[in-house]
């Protein structure tokens, strides 16, 4: 029994399946695309639809950088990048994002703006966001087509009656290109505006529910919300209305992490994405790297292109 | 102190793959290592569900899957399974008729008597679960002592090749509905190469039975035992045995044996449905096959299948009878994978719940009048 395996693991023909299904989910912008999606060797739920994808995607002497919670180091990302790097031989790997050709990511899309060169493959565990207010797939399919998303929006609004405040905290249903709402992955909201106008091609691959959707380049993406309640990201101000900084490198303007200093037993805050943190480096904050995404701008967009179902 | 809490990840991976590795030699210097053929046939009926849920018949991978899987049923059809990966299709056989099996073991529950003749084989159905003590210490040569006993005791008894099956005799008494000859000439749906989307043809069904996790699938269908389904099966017939496999011939296209694999077949009878059309009431049909010797899969699957053919027909009336529900969540493969998954770092997503937690309670503490 030889260990050699063939380029990027899976067969020809399942790689070519796949990239078909990729160009039909390009020209359907938020579109479910069926697929057989074959087993991979590791467990459904760890990334099995973006490895498919990376592996069908990913050519010689390309470089991909591979991410978990925004983490290149964490366990999973680690397990991930090599199991690419031992089927894929003569590709590179990196860790900076602007060096990557494909990025692989769960949970995050990058703090620095990816270019239209760029790709970004995220890891799906839910693809129907209208799983929450219909269980029959068959049935969900309807409502997609006929854009039909009430239920959906009954469900923000029942969070306002109830919690005065949509409880939606990650997988924040987005509407693409003013058709389809898709689940944008377990990004936090913070990540959302990203996908909007986003310059790189973004792919979704859901493994285990065998889907495949994509947000092309330059499509719009609009959080659901209400025009007198808008999408809000994370808030991350503290009891004084400062906006909390990466413990390490100081940041103001990043998704941040909090967790308890075992040394010291206080509560810390770093920033997400280690890449990013790298880069900021431990100096003085720059304005110029403010990302377009700040709570305010978010609200004022939301009042004046935003979904109005108020 | 690191960057973030789980940097030092690859490190700790090459860690636990050693500490999982070395726990297979912990027995000492008395150990040897398991040797698949032992794994095949002394751990025959493991062996038997790992290469039924793997979904590829290789009795050689699926030993080395359970020794590395160090016995984790889960984990060795997986492993398989992801083998099946890397495999082209080549080919595929045409129909395979069942009643070509070599049988090992074949019952009907239905009749006391059936054409061919009951032929009870390996079971333990009817022993009682006892302790075997005197397994516990067994000699080499107590063990070899078995099978030279079973030769010596047994007589060269002419065993047919072949058995014809029990439902035959009850469609020639017009008892079951004549065979659909429509649907044998429609290809079967590849599950493998084509994503469920609902409603699905039966075969999608029984294909994606056939290689179902054993517990999923007996759990589901004791739920339409117990009451929440009215399938009330009888075992018409259950045989286990060997199935040739046939190819055609590259040369003459002559049909040829190239093979066979084990496999276990159930059909369950069950009472007849009030029809809309004035056709002739019968009994309906189930059915479940598998690879290997599995029976308790094999039936499971027949009730399953009567209940979803029901379902398809009438609109589901309880979770058995409902093809999302049974179809979607049978497979081990998938199931034990996402339940796996919770372990891994959430970190971002409970940030961001938390983020919500906290704004809500600050607005139920501030007792904002509701927008």
């Amino acid at each position: 029994m030889s260990n050699s395996y063939p380029f990027g693991f899976l067969d020809e023909y399942a790689k070519k399946e796949i990239r078909r299904t990729t160009l039909k989910a390009v020209a359907l912008p938020g579109y479910q695309v069926p697929y057989s999606s074959r087993e991979m060797p590791m467990g459904r739920g760890f990334g099995t639809g973006g490895l498919q994808l990376t592996l069908s995607l990913l050519g010689k002497e390309e470089t991909l950088k591979v991410i978990d919670q925004g983490s290149d180091d964490s366990v999973n990302a680690v397990n991930l990048r090599s199991f690419i790097e031992m089927t894929c031989k003569g590709i590179n790997t990196t860790t900076k994002t602007h060096e990557a050709d494909i990025i692989q990511s769960r949970h995050r899309i990058p703090e620095k703006p990816l270019r239209e060169d760029q790709l970004i493959v995220l890891q799906v565990p839910y693809p129907d966001p209208l799983v929450v207010v219909e269980p029959s797939e068959d049935k969900r399919k309807t409502l997609h087509g006929e854009a039909d998303y009430s239920r959906l929006l009954v469900k923000l609004y029942e969070d306002i009656v109830k919690f005065n405040e949509i409880t939606i905290s990650h997988r924040y249903p987005t509407r693409i290109n003013d058709h389809y709402v898709i689940d944008p992955s377990p990004i936090p909201r913070w990540d959302v505006p990203k996908i909007n106008q986003s310059k790189a091609l973004i792919l979704f691959g859901a493994g285990r529910e065998k889907k495949i959707y994509a947000v092309p380049p330059y499509t719009k993406a609009e959080p659901l919300a209400f025009e007198d309640v808008p999408f809000r990201v994370e808030d991350f101000t503290d009891e004084n209305s400062q906006r909390r900084a990466c413990k390490r490198c100081g940041c103001t303007n990043s998704f941040l992490d909090e967790f308890i200093d075992s040394n010291k037993g206080e509560k810390v805050y770093q920033c997400s994405d280690a890449d990013w943190c790298d880069e900021q480096g431990g100096s003085n904050i720059t304005e110029d790297r403010t990302p377009e995404v700040t709570n305010e701008s978010l609200e004022n967009s939301n009042k004046a292109g935003g979904l109005a179902h108020g | 102190m690191g960057y973030v809490a789980i940097k030092g990840g690859g490190q700790a991976i090459d860690g636990t793959k050693e500490v999982f590795d070395f726990l297979r030699t912990r027995q000492g210097d008395q150990a040897s290592p398991l040797d698949t053929d032992t794994i095949e046939h002394q751990l025959r009926l493991l062996h038997s569900r790992v290469i039924s849920e793997g979904g590829v018949y290789h009795p050689r991978l699926a030993s080395l899957a359970i020794k590395q899987a160090q016995g984790d049923t889960l984990e060795a059809a997986f492993a398989l399974r992801a083998f099946r990966s890397t495999q082209p299709r080549l080919v595929e056989t045409p129909v395979l008729d069942t009643e070509n099996m070599r049988i090992t073991r074949r019952i009907s529950a239905a009749f006391k008597d059936i054409p061919g003749g009951q032929m009870l084989g390996a079971s333990t159905d009817y022993h009682l679960r006892l302790m075997r003590m005197d397994l516990l210490d067994e000699s080499p040569e107590q063990f070899n002592a078995v099978t030279k006993k079973w030769f010596a005791e047994r007589e060269n008894t002419d065993i047919p090749d072949t058995f014809p099956k029990v439902l035959d005799s009850l469609r020639a008494e017009g008892l079951l509905p004549q065979i659909d000859t429509n649907q044998r000439t429609q290809n079967a749906f590849d599950i493998t190469r084509e994503p469920l989307i609902f409603p699905v043809p039966r075969s999608a069904a029984l294909a994606t039975m056939a290689r179902a996790e054993q517990g999923s699938l007996l759990a589901i269908a004791y739920s339409n035992m117990r009451g929440y389904g009215d399938v009330h099966p009888t075992v018409a017939e259950l045989r286990v045995g060997y199935l040739p496999v046939l190819l055609p011939h590259p040369i003459t296209g002559e049909m040829t044996e190239i093979g066979e694999v084990e496999m276990t077949e159930c059909e369950v009878v069950a009472m007849y449905e009030s029809s809309e059309t004035d056709d002739q009431p019968t009994f309906t049909l189930g059915y479940g096959a598998c690879f290997g010797h599995n029976e308790v899969k094999a039936i499971s699957m027949a009730i399953l299948d009567r209940a979803l053919q029901k379902g398809m027909k009438d609109g589901p009336s309880n979770p058995s009878e409902d093809p999302e529900f049974v179809l979607l969540h049978v497979d081990g493969i998938d199931s034990m994978g996402f339940c796996t998954h919770y372990k891994m770092p959430h970190y971002v997503t409970f940030q961001s719940d938390m983020d919500r937690l906290r704004s809500t309670q600050q607005k139920y503490t501030q007792k904002e009048p509701m927008s």
